[in-house]
């Protein structure tokens, strides 16, 4: 009996003890959880089995970055829907960045009419629903742009119809090669110029244009070897041919409402966080900053935003995180990602309600943690080190 | 003393997992009403109509089954579904009777622990264009766009018809009739596809229903029925029979107005005698309904003919396929003795 009471009386035991007992609550919790499905899948004759993902899908899809056809399998339509997540996902970030950037720093403008203008932005779009943003772009998209019939055309080579934005294919050619290397050369000097550039800013303090050699460099070398290699490209251009445009590249009109929708409404939210992040930074930085002759454009890169990004990069990070989880809306206006494939189609062919769903949210949850990962380097890269 | 109340709601959560499934018929019985699931709105199906009340084909026989278990057609609770979350439903018990337009085939009638009962409409998948597009044959929609319903059998006849023609086209999955209707009109898509009737209703809804029409093709076999449950073979049978009952109805000439009459006496006809309750059917007793269970079915809702005519007529649908065998259809159900 003592030595019980002994155990219970240490701290250090005592904690064992009770962090058991919860562990082992909760493991009986999560498999009463997983015997209870099991048991209700029993009482309604269904089993659980992932066999459905290789039998051909027999859908067809209208967006894929990697082959398809209707006789590829579940899986296969699962990763073309994946695929265009991650597709509208990217553009959605990088539009709701550089808008929300640009916003959160208007924002602070001294600017009156800018400022407001930017406070009403903020203020109207992140307090309207997602969907409600979806909606009306595709609404605007699909009601105001002509029939392809009557599409508005830039230089008959580019075209915009209600069903979407046609431009021009480049299609490569032999020789293309010979532009690829000098494009990859241009790189590598522009990362050694700029580290010369530094070193020799460092030790004597006279600065070069870095960027705009660099620019120059990386677009006009690949340009030169284009012109020697003989114009190894061809346009293949966007034509009208029945109903609607063939050929050339093309961009839906769900996803560009998606992507304008997805943008647009985190911008606002990003807006705020980098404003906050702003103005965390003790003024007395902006105003030694400008007392040492800094531009207002320096003070900005140099100074205020290197501190701020301390303050913004983990809010920032939730923000990408709900892009990308808001994308799954994309269904509403026919976007074929991977709840409207995987979690949809797919599911109502095979009637795996379950396992589909399964997949879509592991899925998700790899996704959400690996944008996670990402931005946490990017955080530890960027904190403050401690010296 | 947490412990303890996590112990008592884990044992009160596993006990009540853990409690037996009773029969539909008295589930239905107990509440009183009939759980129905039908479409979120097809015109002629399944609508609300201008006093927000649910009517339609579809919902007829949702009342048929509440006439004939419960001897009221008004006690229905109706659960709208898509075509995608339909079956889910169904399956989740949110719902005795899946009465929803939809298409029997094998996969969903053997694999996904469902039964079909019968058919109430025989229909096939069609396309409707603006005339505008001056298309005559859906072979002539090569790279056109089409807005398809998702989450039915729609999606799979497209790929199969288009692919088998060698035509490309670039479908718009819509999750909602109503949505698919707003693209369509938009000029989002070139044409829009669904079965032949919901096309007809489709269409009918339009301010200017004659600048469309629908294509001569129809590219599948549709046979739309109610839906239940897999496993409880009494439910099953009763919502059989009913939909059976309103076919005899037609067939042997029993309406709404004359049903009453036609059970107060003794008919030549023994076949109605038995349906209507004069006769004993032997067997009934097993399927728990009363014997007035058919009168109350065609008195307060109708027979086949009298419904059809009713909501599908306004539609500009013939009876084509779903007249009776002897006019020429394909119904043509057991004799009932």
């Amino acid at each position: 009996m003592t030595f019980f009471s002994n155990i219970w009386r240490n701290e250090k035991s005592r904690e064992i003890i009770v962090q058991i007992i919860v562990l082992f609550f909760l493991g009986w919790f999560i498999s009463w959880l997983v015997m209870n499905v099991n048991a209700n899948f029993e009482a309604l004759g269904k089993d659980i089995s992932f066999e459905f993902l290789f039998i051909p899908a027999g859908y067809d899809i209208n967006q894929y970055l990697i082959d398809y056809n209707n006789r590829d399998s579940h899986l296969r339509a699962g990763i073309v829907g994946l695929l265009n997540t991650g597709l509208v996902a990217f553009f959605g970030i990088i539009l709701a960045t550089v808008l929300g950037i640009a916003l959160g720093i208007i924002r602070l403008s001294k600017n009156w009419l800018a400022s407001k203008i930017a406070y009403w932005y903020v203020e109207f779009t992140r307090n309207v629903p997602i969907l409600l943003h979806i909606l009306l772009w595709h609404g605007i998209i699909i009601n105001t742009l002509p029939h392809p019939r009557k599409a508005i055309s830039l230089a008959e080579v580019t075209f915009l119809s209600n069903r979407g934005f046609y431009i021009p294919k480049p299609l490569t050619e032999t020789g293309i090669e010979l532009v690829y290397l000098f494009f990859v050369i241009a790189i590598i000097f522009s990362i050694l110029f700029a580290k010369y550039c530094k070193r020799k800013q460092d030790l004597t303090g006279i600065q070069y244009p870095v960027f705009w050699i660099n620019f120059s460099v990386i677009c006009f070398l690949p340009l030169i070897a284009f012109f020697i290699s003989g114009m190894p490209v061809s346009l293949e251009i966007p034509a009208l041919k029945g109903f609607n445009f063939r050929g050339g590249m093309h961009m839906s009109p769900e996803l560009a409402a998606l992507t304008f929708a997805l943008g647009i409404y985190t911008a606002a939210f990003i807006a705020e966080i980098v404003r906050a992040g702003i103005l965390a930074i003790d003024k007395g930085q902006r105003e030694a900053a400008e007392s040492i002759g800094l531009k207002p454009s320096k003070v900005m890169n140099l100074v205020i935003l290197p501190q701020a990004r301390r303050v913004i990069i983990p809010p920032l990070t939730s923000q990408y995180l709900n892009l990308t989880k808001n994308s799954s809306l994309a269904i509403a206006i026919g976007y074929m990602d991977l709840v409207a494939t995987l979690g949809g189609i797919s599911l109502n062919q095979t009637g795996r309600e379950m396992e589909t769903m399964l997949i879509v949210m592991l899925i998700y949850l790899s996704v959400s943690l690996s944008i996670s990962a990402l931005m946490n380097w990017y955080n530890s890269k960027v904190k403050l080190v401690g010296r | 003393m947490k412990t303890k109340m996590l112990l008592a709601g884990v044992t009160a959560g596993v006990m009540f997992a853990g409690s037996v499934l009773a029969s539909t018929l008295d589930d239905v019985r107990a509440r009183g009403k009939l759980n129905c699931i039908i479409n979120t709105g097809l015109a002629g199906f399944a609508a609300p109509d201008d006093k927000g009340n649910w009517t339609g084909f579809d919902v007829d026989f949702c009342r048929a089954v509440a006439a004939a278990t419960l001897g009221d057609a008004d006690k229905v609770n109706y659960t709208t579904a898509t075509g995608k979350t339909r079956f889910t439903k169904l399956a989740a018990g949110e719902g005795e009777l899946l009465s929803r337009n939809t298409t029997w085939t094998f996969s969903r009638d053997v694999d996904l622990s469902q039964t079909f009962i019968g058919v109430n409409y025989y229909d096939g998948q069609g396309f409707m264009v603006p005339k505008a597009l001056g298309v005559k044959s859906a072979k002539g929609l090569d790279g056109a766009s089409v807005c398809i319903q998702t989450g039915t059998t729609t999606e799979l006849n497209l790929a199969e018809f288009f692919a088998g023609n060698n035509i490309k086209y670039n479908p718009v999955p819509i999750e909602t009739n109503a949505e698919a209707q707003e693209l369509y009109k938009a000029g989002r898509c070139d044409v829009y596809t669904t079965d032949a009737s919901g096309l007809y209703a489709t269409m009918m809804s339009f301010d200017n229903p004659s600048d469309h029409m629908v294509l001569p093709e129809i590219v599948s076999k549709e046979p739309l029925g109610p839906v239940v449950r897999h496993g409880d073979d009494q439910w099953a049978d009763i919502v059989a029979w009913v939909l059976r009952a309103m076919m005899a109805g037609e067939e042997k000439g029993i309406t709404s107005k004359n049903v009453k009459e036609l059970a107060a006496k003794d008919n030549k006809d023994k076949e109605i005698n038995r349906l209507l309750g004069k006769d004993p059917l032997q067997g009934l007793s097993k399927l728990g309904l009363s014997p007035d269970w058919a009168v109350n079915v065609i008195s307060q809702v109708g027979n086949y003919q009298e419904s059809f005519e009713k909501h599908l007529f306004p539609l500009t649908i013939k009876r084509g396929m779903n007249a009776l065998y002897r006019d020429g259809g394909l119904h043509y159900i057991p004799p009932i003795k």
